[in-house]
């Protein structure tokens, strides 16, 4: 028997967790994402797209970091683009960006305890949810250590850590699996379930097993736009014995990918 | 708040032979977390085996408290340090300070130019200041500028965290050299306000260069050309920067809502 959190029983006051109606966003001069239509609700979603589809720049879009060129974007309900006051939305925001910063010289707790204040967490709340936080990454043993001896994979999980301390209710993961050993990979997709329960879960990856795994539904855009979006069976029956890849999942992933070049082409 | 359960009622709780239909249950259990005389007349009524195995849970409690690891103990001045300090501005700090040291050699020196300690206080800051709300500086900014925390008033801790250095360096080089402390203070103060000011329409850091190149153009190299001392620093303009930096701060803190997103402008 599985105990029912709160979360799973409030009702909310929004159809979609995240909402995007033709959303732009520019990386630079570049409009990176073109007039994308996404709507996501609980439960863990893989974001899939080849090189320069503007995974990044969605995710920074989502976060609230870069502010949207066009377009309307709502997160839990409320609307973020342009003035629109931001803190109510980021205190239920968790954000890994793909390379992220840190100050070398704090540890893992501090680093972690740190993000935990900036995201205005209740003073009392904060040691206990940085130690789960850290705990759930399997990083205890390292807590203490600093950040500039952490390798590639410890580091990541560092990044997860301060991603997940706030319990978020929109999570964001930019590439977390790079630097994992496959090990801690299977861990991450055990964290991943467990987190998208009861909230909305975005993992950005260019590994479609990983997708298959832990996801309970496939994004795919290419170009900025929204080429597809389903359940990672329907995914892999999109593939058919003509395309390329070594599963049936990346079967499906270019054929997809094949047939929407196809399409744009014409 | 629910009539007391009858001491029968209780008695059969208590007793897991005796069935009790679930209702009930339910409803003497929400009364006993909210009653405390219920709770002890519950125990009092408890059975020497259900004393034993309380005792028992109480002493491998016990024990293995003793048995794990020690809390972590509070550590409020280290998160205290790590809040208000930015770690990645203290080399410019340092540098700042340095600056101001040579300045009061030369002003030892050379008593006939202009202080150069006055010529440079406006200024004396705004490198520290730039340097606290930077994409390029601050290695975790993309992680800070998703918070809830992140906005003017970050800006301003941060702003105030440089002040708390360059501030005692500038009394300490105007006692050394005898300019007026309000001439020295007022300008340093009323630049940081001007900065913070621009920097909501052009960015925190092109403001602090922008303000920084025009006040040596229009001041310094005049009055190091000239060997007098500047018009804007003469004894009576002291009321006049009061009131530039009192202006300049109330203009600041109408433009927060311009430092939500940390723009590519900084």
């Amino acid at each position: 028997m599985r105990t029912v959190s709160a979360a799973e029983t409030a009702t909310t006051t929004y159809p979609w967790v995240v909402h995007a109606e033709g959303l732009r966003v520019r990386a630079g001069r570049h409009l990176a994402v073109d007039g994308l239509d996404l709507a996501l609700d609980t439960g863990v979603h893989g974001l899939l797209g080849p090189n320069g589809a503007g995974k990044t720049t969605l995710m920074r879009a989502l976060a609230t970091v870069v502010k949207p060129a066009g377009g309307r974007l709502t997160l839990l309900g409320e609307s973020v683009d342009g003035r629109a006051d931001l803190r109510r939305v980021r205190r239920g925001l968790g954000y890994l960006p793909q390379q992220f910063g840190f100050y070398p010289r704090f540890t893992v707790r501090e680093f972690v305890e740190y993000m935990a204040w900036l995201k205005e967490m209740p003073k009392a709340a904060v040691p206990g949810a940085v130690q789960r936080a850290i705990d759930r990454v399997g990083l205890t043993a390292k807590a203490d250590a600093r950040m500039k001896t952490l390798s590639g994979g410890m580091l990541r999980r560092a990044g997860i850590a301060q991603a997940i301390v706030n319990d978020p209710a929109v999570l964001l993961l930019d590439e977390p699996t790079v630097g994992l050993d496959p090990e801690q990979r299977l861990d991450f997709r055990e964290l991943l379930r467990d987190v998208g329960v009861d909230s909305c879960v975005l993992v950005s990856t260019h590994l479609v097993e990983d997708v298959v795994a832990a996801c309970t539904d496939v994004v795919l855009i290419n170009e900025g736009r929204l080429v597809y979006q389903g359940t990672p069976n329907d995914l892999i029956a999109q593939g058919g014995q003509g395309d390329a890849g070594d599963s049936a999942a990346e079967r499906g992933y270019s054929a997809l990918l094949r047939r929407h070049r196809a399409e744009a082409g014409r | 708040m629910t009539t007391h359960p009858s001491p029968a009622v209780l008695a059969r709780y208590a007793d897991r032979e005796m069935s009790l239909d679930e209702a009930t249950v339910w409803s003497v259990e929400v009364h006993l977390e909210n009653c405390a005389d219920c709770r002890a007349q519950m125990a009092g009524s408890a059975t020497d085996d259900s004393r034993d195995l309380l005792a028992r849970v109480a002493a491998g409690v016990d024990h293995n408290i003793a048995a794990g690891p020690a809390p972590a103990g509070r550590r409020s001045w280290l998160a205290a340090r790590n809040r208000w300090l930015v770690w990645h501005s203290v080399p410019w700090l340092i540098m700042t300070v340095a600056v101001l040291g040579c300045a009061v050699l030369l002003d030892a020196l050379q008593p006939s130019l202009p202080s150069v300690v006055s010529l440079l206080a406006p200024v004396a800051p705004l490198p520290g200041v730039a340097i606290a709300w930077s994409r390029r500086h601050d290695p975790a900014w993309e992680l800070v500028a998703g918070t809830p925390a992140a906005g003017l008033a970050m800006l301003l801790r941060r702003t105030a965290g440089v002040l708390a250095v360059v501030v005692p360096a500038l009394v300490l080089a105007s006692a050394r050299t005898g300019v007026s402390l309000a001439l020295t203070l007022l300008p340093c103060v009323a630049f940081t306000a001007a900065t913070i000011t621009l920097g909501a329409f052009v960015g925190v850091r092109r403001a602090a260069a922008g303000l920084g190149t025009a006040w040596a153009l229009a001041v310094v190299v005049p009055a190091v050309v000239t060997a007098e001392p500047p018009a804007v620093l003469q004894p009576g303009s002291s009321g006049v920067w009061a009131l530039l930096a009192l202006t300049l701060a109330g203009l600041a803190a109408t433009r927060a809502d311009s430092f939500r997103r940390l723009t590519s402008h900084n």
